[in-house]
């Protein structure tokens, strides 16, 4: 393949294209909606590149230059250097350590210049091509418990170096890998786990500490009787029932308190607490006492956020108020709109319809993606698209979810249309390597 | 491979599709559902902004603003906006300190946070508003100049006409809710602002505004399609005449009283002086509150308006309307006589009323010496007039007459605070003294105006307009007519006469005759109006002061009420200064002719401006008063020094802080010691006169705010 092939454009999947130029025209369009003041000069300041709104169109150029490289990249290059690419990024994350920049409570961020640079955020299209790589590997034996720890721990290193960075949320997207594992062949025990743990932890949140071991108990005991005729059968039955019960009165009763008293700052655990919309109880507060006392001059309202987010949504009815009529979101009621709150903006500005528009075309470039992933000859391309999939679905939903009230805040971009250099180049490479990968679909990379 | 696990990607698909799902019930629920967050994002950016008109102006009957509206300017600081200015450069032209300056932004940020604009001074003089606005570039953002409307008196005169306007309270919110006020609103407490406020506020409008997170303005809601313009107050033209107000208050300086004239045409108020008055600028402005208490507290009450809310025994000028009754009930004419041997002795053991000349005497000459033994003879024959049966209808005929003269009411004035007066009725003696133990014995010394009458100002300057009109009067008021119609009826009861009671022409005449004659040879002739035929009456009224519990005599009031010229009556006019000593011919006579002399002729010749001069200057706070004064300055004094002297000791106490307890105990007694010598010292500074001696009267403060020529 060292012969150029003058037609770039032979295979690529131009709905990807369109759909991605879309979004980011709406992400424009939203950042502009956030930021312009009235009387503003739009096209001088535009030259300038003094507004975010400018900044964004900056970025979304610099964005086309790399996917135009990107197409004319050999796709044999990406299964090449996933490995090289993956110690590059821990590299990188591992720089932060020593050279971070102090800005707003994140430890994520190098200063370059005028520009920010978050290795945490763009790492994770090393950690997608290099976990497909592993995956691909014809030594690879999926169904065995080690390759699939490997595996894991492919996904998670970066994340437990975001987490040292203070960056829990985008250490969180790493968790969207266990998606790509699981089309691979990851029992679907361990999804089924995973989900009923997430429901405990939830249900911890929810019930009283000993109101729940009741419940779980009786849980317990109706399994043993209505299965009982089996564990006459079967006595290990028995044992994986009170192991498990076991295990689950315990996280609930002993590991939850722990976590949320030793390893999450307060201000986590209280937005945790307030997305199923309860006050904090007493003793994680007590567990906190310094950081309370450290923060009582300012104490700030926790669900501020959420709250004016949702009044900023909400008040945008059905057909919305209008692209620079949004009182909410061009006057700050809402923090970080033009970041992790850039959702607002689109449904005060244009209602449950605009909305609705969005979250088809997200919905459309999900089901494409996969639709891609499995059209793939060659493993590796299948496992990095299922990675991009995992990791656009995890942004996606969690950042709306959390403006609408639904999950705990947690900062993450939404992608294509938070402001934002590193997200949106990291989005757009991520997207143009699979655009690029698919066009070579017929070729079976190793 | 490729094919291996492939049915796993619809449970994929199916986790994507679900999470949609749910986020878009979420949103249909937000946006579609509930409808409280339209309302809340309201709530959030839309500020509701009353604007407030510009008040009425007020004119006098030449047509001169005597009250107006003027800009006083505030700089204001965005602390947040203000970092990083030439401190040092703006504290020079402020005349402050950086450490003032630092004392000021942090106050202003614990008041209106950081992000919002605070006064940092307020009503900027007009230098400091020169250098600030010549330099303002400079501190551009942080610093603004911004202007506030104020109340100006062009004039500084008619304090208590006007009155002042002040912040509503509750109680205020209460009793006009329906008019729109809100708290921190500000509106008129007392004077033509108070009632004539539904005229002078005008209309407010309503603006809508966008603030931001930090309510701050961000521009107009909607264009301003749904704002509701301000409509200004109507313009008041009243019938004073403020160079007569002025020259009344120059001659009432440093006396206690008042005078009140009326046109008796129209029953227009051209002047109404209370005396100690004080500048009406004082109670605008940023030191509002300060002068309110400084004035509230002072013992001359400077914020009452003695011209209608004091009442006092009338004294001899009630004798005119004495002749008045007993010409019409026909108990005498104008040939009756009566003789004076020093003494009225018609009660028999009785205490005798004293009668100043002795001699014979007709109405004419009774009135015009004032004479008590007439007076009381002619109400004996009134109240024992074998027509009434009894002493209560006979009192109470008497009675008629008196409310008919606008005696014993409130006359209904535009000028609030009015009293009511006291006229004594059958009811009050019985009360008293029981039914049946009580006639005209009892209370003779009514006849004369001393005893239980009492009047105000504006009553006797309102019976001097009756008389001059002959039998008829139209009720006080300041305002003749309001701009744009009077939509609030406020001036209904102004437009007709008050024709009481049905006394011919030719008894009027008569009082007339006499009240001449007092100008020409009685007790009033020293006050003569060279040119003009003045009608007047002298007063001098007896009075006391609870002292201590007992009832003490104090000096005299002198009073005199007038109205010239007699052919055609153009002004009606009394003026009372309390406890002058002397006669009601000594001080109120003189004050008076200079009034009329001012009004009729425009202007007082070059041979009566040293009397203008000598009455102006004259001194006469009462003795009571002047004592309470000194008592209240030497206590602000000895506070003062007390404050000193704890300064002084901290002072030596921070030098002292190492050494031991005592030797700074030591210190401390003995500078209490050595404390009255500084407070003794202040004392003898001159300008600050401790004592009023009778000689130089001068030396008396004026009333701090007034500022005279």
């Amino acid at each position: 393949m060292n012969q150029r092939n003058p037609a770039i454009s032979k295979g690529i999947d131009w709905s990807l294209v369109w759909i991605y130029l879309l979004l980011v025209a709406i992400g424009l369009t939203a950042i502009f909606a956030a930021t312009y003041t009235e009387g503003d000069p739009v096209v001088q300041s535009f030259l300038r590149f003094k507004t975010d709104y400018s900044k964004q169109f900056f970025f979304f150029c610099i964005a086309l230059v790399l996917a135009l490289f990107i197409l004319l990249t050999d796709s044999k290059f990406f299964s090449a250097t996933a490995n090289l690419g993956y110690a590059l990024g821990i590299f990188f994350l591992l720089l932060v350590f020593p050279l971070h920049s102090n800005i707003k409570g994140t430890e994520s961020i190098i200063k370059l210049g005028s520009f920010n640079f978050q290795p945490a955020e763009f790492c994770k299209i090393f950690v997608a091509l290099a976990l497909a790589k592993y995956l691909s590997r014809p030594e690879t034996d999926f169904t065995k418990t080690r390759s699939q720890l490997i595996a894991g721990a492919i996904a998670l290193f970066p994340a437990a170096l975001t987490i040292l960075q203070s960056e829990t949320g985008l250490a969180l997207v790493y968790l969207s890998f266990f998606i790509v594992m699981y089309r691979e062949g990851l029992p679907s025990l361990i999804l089924v786990v995973g989900f009923s743990a997430a429901a405990l932890i939830v249900a911890t949140l929810v019930f009283e500490k000993f109101t729940l071991a009741v419940i779980l108990t009786v849980l317990a005991l109706l399994v043993i009787y209505f299965t009982r005729r089996q564990w006459k059968r079967r006595t290990s039955f028995v044992v994986n029932i009170v192991f498990t019960w076991l295990l689950c009165v315990g996280i609930q009763l002993y590991a939850v308190p722990l976590v949320f008293k030793k390893v999450l700052k307060l201000y986590q655990v209280e937005r945790i607490y307030s997305t199923v919309g309860k006050e904090v109880p007493d003793e994680y507060v007590q567990a906190h006492s310094d950081e309370v006392a450290k923060n009582k001059d300012k104490k700030k309202d926790i669900n501020y956020n959420v709250r004016q987010s949702k009044i900023a949504i909400g008040s945008g009815r059905i057909t919305g108020k209008g692209l620079l009529k949004a009182t909410q979101t061009r006057y700050d009621f809402v923090p970080e709109q033009r970041t992790d709150f850039i959702f607002c903006t689109v449904g005060e500005g244009f209602g449950f319809l605009g909305t609705l528009v969005l979250l088809g075309l997200y919905l459309i470039l999900l089901f494409r993606v996969v639709t891609i992933a499995e059209r793939q000859r060659s493993t590796f391309s299948r496992c990095y698209a299922y990675g991009v999939a995992s990791v656009f679905f995890f942004h996606i939903a969690i950042n709306i979810a959390m403006t609408i009230g639904l999950a705990p805040v947690i900062g993450i971009p939404l992608p294509f249309i938070s402001y934002g250099g590193t997200s949106l180049l990291t989005f757009t490479i991520m997207l143009f390597i699979l655009i690029r990968l698919d066009a070579d679909r017929h070729m079976v990379l190793r | 491979m490729s094919v291996f696990n492939q049915s796993r990607s619809r449970i994929i698909l199916l986790i994507f599709l679900v999470a949609f799902v749910v986020i878009i019930a979420q949103l249909f629920y937000l946006q579609v559902i509930s409808g409280k967050y339209r309302q809340m994002a309201d709530e959030n950016a839309i500020l509701k902004k009353t604007v407030y008109p510009p008040r009425g102006l007020v004119f006098d009957r030449k047509r001169k603003a005597i009250l107006n509206n003027t800009l006083t300017y505030d700089l204001m600081v965005t602390p947040a906006q203000a970092r990083g200015i030439d401190t040092l450069f703006f504290c020079r032209l402020m005349e402050i300190d950086t450490a003032e300056f630092r004392k000021r932004i942090i106050s202003s940020i614990i008041k209106n946070t950081s992000q919002k604009p605070s006064v940092f001074e307020a009503s900027l003089s007009p230098q400091k508003y020169a250098r600030i606005q010549e330099n303002l570039w400079r501190f551009q953002n942080g610093f603004y100049v911004q202007e506030r409307p104020i109340r100006s008196y062009p004039f500084e005169a008619g304090a208590n006409i006007f009155g002042y306007l002040g912040e509503v309270d509750t109680n205020y919110l209460k009793k006009h809710a329906e008019d729109g006020y809100v708290s921190g609103d500000y509106a008129g407490m007392t004077g033509i602002e108070a009632s004539y406020e539904k005229a002078l506020m005008g209309q407010r409008g309503v603006q809508y505004l966008i603030k931001d997170n930090f309510s701050r303005i961000q521009g107009p809601y909607e264009n301003g399609s749904l704002d509701v313009a301000a409509v200004a107050g109507s313009n008041l033209y009243t019938s004073l005449d403020v160079e007569l107000q002025k020259l009344g208050e120059k001659l009432m300086s440093n006396k206690v009283g008042s005078i009140v004239a009326i046109d008796p045409r129209t029953g227009g108020i051209i002047a109404m002086v209370s005396s100690p008055t004080y500048n009406p600028g004082y109670l605008t402005g940023s030191e509002r509150r300060k002068h309110f208490s400084e004035l509230y507290t002072d013992p001359r009450k400077p914020l009452l308006n003695r011209a209608v809310n004091a009442a006092y025994s009338p004294g001899s000028t009630f004798k005119t309307l004495q002749a008045l009754v007993g010409l019409h009930e026909g108990v005498i004419n104008t040939r009756t006589t009566f003789s004076c041997s020093g003494a009225f002795y018609g009660c028999g053991g009785a205490k005798p009323m004293k009668c100043l000349d002795p001699g014979t005497f007709y109405l004419q000459t009774g009135i015009t010496h004032s004479c008590n033994t007439y007076f009381a003879n002619v109400m004996q024959r009134v109240i024992n007039n074998p027509k009434y049966p009894t002493q209560d209808s006979s009192l109470r005929a008497w009675n008629k007459y008196m409310f008919g003269f606008g005696l014993g009411h409130r006359l209904g004035v535009d000028v609030p605070t009015e009293r009511r007066g006291n006229i004594p009725t059958p009811e009050d003696f019985n009360k008293i003294y029981g039914e049946g133990h009580w006639n005209f014995c009892t209370y003779r010394s009514v006849s004369i105006g001393q005893g239980e009458v009492s009047t105000t100002p504006i009553q006797v300057a309102n019976e001097m307009a009756y008389i001059a009109n002959k039998g008829w009067y139209i009720i006080p008021h300041v305002v003749d007519s309001i701009e744009g119609g009077d939509k609030f009826g406020l001036l209904e009861k102004y437009r007709n006469r008050v024709v009481p009671l049905d006394i011919p022409d030719s008894i009027f005449e008569a009082v007339h005759e006499g009240m001449q004659g007092v100008m020409e040879s009685g007790t009033g002739r020293g006050a003569q109006v060279p040119g003009v035929v003045v009608c007047g009456k002298t007063g001098t009224v007896e009075n006391y002061a609870r002292v201590n519990g007992e009832m003490v005599k104090q000096p005299n009031h002198s009073f005199f009420a007038a109205f010239a010229p007699r052919a055609n009556p153009r002004i009606a006019i009394m003026c009372v200064v309390e406890n002058s000593g002397r006669y009601g011919g000594t001080y109120a006579a003189p004050i008076v002719s200079l009034m009329i002399e001012k009004y009729i002729n425009d202007t007082i010749s070059a041979a009566r401006k040293p009397l203008e001069e000598r009455m102006a200057s004259t001194n006469l706070i009462p003795p009571l008063m002047m004592k309470e004064i000194i008592r209240m300055d030497s206590l602000k004094r000895s506070k003062e020094a007390e404050r000193e002297l704890k300064n002084e000791l901290k002072n030596i106490k921070d030098t002292l802080q190492s050494e031991d307890n005592p030797t700074a105990e030591e210190v401390k007694v003995d500078k209490k010691k050595d404390n009255r010598a500084p407070a003794d010292s202040q004392r003898q500074k001159p300008g600050k006169p401790d004592m009023l001696t009778p000689g130089e009267p001068a030396r008396v403060p004026a009333p701090k705010d007034r500022t005279r020529t």
